[in-house]
């Protein structure tokens, strides 16, 4: 006899737009704690007591802003992939709300990571932009983010709306190796990778210890904004359910 | 402390204005992605608790004409 495939129980329970929005409602100040307090140790530490880079001076403290914002837009990205997917095959409401929030997130951390990108270029290798391979693959990425966006707002059809989105995000990941590996496939003015899970990074630790502990906010802030984003969507589309007058009559 | 003093810490070595730009934008942008969701929400509620109120005093008067 075949034996059924299941996922574990969790899974299923996300598919409940309920139980979803008080979950992310418990974790939802821890998340907020954690991200202030390591943005903040982060942004004191590598604006103040870093040491300055013997090449570029004092203006490489923007990549405390620059790579945490660059991880981020494209991890946004593959979580707005796999969520579409998610929410494609297993026409899970949630996991549409979860697609259809990273959208504007993501935008505006493609659209931090470029703009401090630009700062950082003109005094670093003298102009605002190049249409580098690292350059242009991050502002496909923004054009992405934006076309999900404008998808998911102009399709009057949720579920058509998530559909095409979920479409369009998993036609577009192709652009995420290209962003990692564009450094390394074409001669670039972009530097190489700061941070890589096999190899030490060739930065002094005083350096990227603050990097790496800005990563790691700016990955909490993320989940907070998210699951903020998130629980307004499951509150708009679940309005005509029960537990959402309750709530608000609860107010 | 890798600066001597505040004037120099401002200064960034003269890349001042770069630094505190790409700062400020992050800020902007930070403050933004929590603010809107919040402000979404509340806007939301609020809407839903006039509509449960209008409906209320609609159901109250059809309620009153019954009896009359």
């Amino acid at each position: 006899m075949a034996k059924t495939w299941k996922m574990p129980t969790w899974f299923y329970r996300l598919g409940s737009p309920r139980w979803s929005f008080e979950i992310m409602g418990k974790l939802l100040p821890w998340f907020a704690i954690a991200a202030a307090l390591l943005m903040a140790c982060g942004v004191v530490w590598g604006l103040a007591f870093a040491p300055a880079d013997y090449q570029q001076g004092n203006s490489f403290r923007i990549i405390y802003i620059h790579v945490p914002s660059a991880i981020l837009a494209q991890s946004c990205y593959m979580l707005m992939a796999v969520a579409g997917a998610v929410s494609l095959i297993w026409k899970m409401k949630v996991a549409d709300m979860v697609a259809k929030s990273c959208a504007p997130i993501g935008a505006t951390l493609a659209v931090l990571a470029l703009a401090t990108g630009a700062i950082w270029g003109k005094p670093t290798w003298g102009t605002w932009w190049v249409w580098d391979a690292r350059l242009t693959a991050m502002l496909i990425l923004l054009f992405l983010y934006i076309g999900v966006y404008t998808l998911h707002s102009a399709i009057e059809n949720e579920i058509t709306a998530g559909k095409a989105g979920a479409v369009l995000s998993l036609v577009g990941i192709v652009n995420i190796p290209i962003i990692k590996y564009s450094v390394e496939w074409w001669n670039t003015l972009h530097q190489g990778s700061t941070f890589t899970v096999t190899e030490r990074p060739k930065m002094a630790p005083e350096m990227w210890m603050p990097l790496l502990v800005m990563v790691v906010g700016f990955y909490c802030f993320f989940t907070v904004v998210l699951m903020l984003r998130t629980r307004a969507e499951i509150l708009e589309r679940e309005k005509r359910s029960s537990w959402v007058k309750e709530l608000v009559e609860a107010r | 402390m890798y600066f001597d003093s505040f004037t120099d810490f401002i200064d960034m070595g003269g890349h001042g204005l770069y630094v505190w730009l790409a700062y400020s934008i992050a800020l902007v942008i930070v403050a933004f992605n929590v603010v809107s969701p919040i402000l979404r929400k509340k806007q939301f509620i609020a809407e839903y608790r006039r509509r449960l109120k209008r409906e209320q005093r609609l159901n109250e008067r059809k309620a009153s004409e019954s009896t009359q």
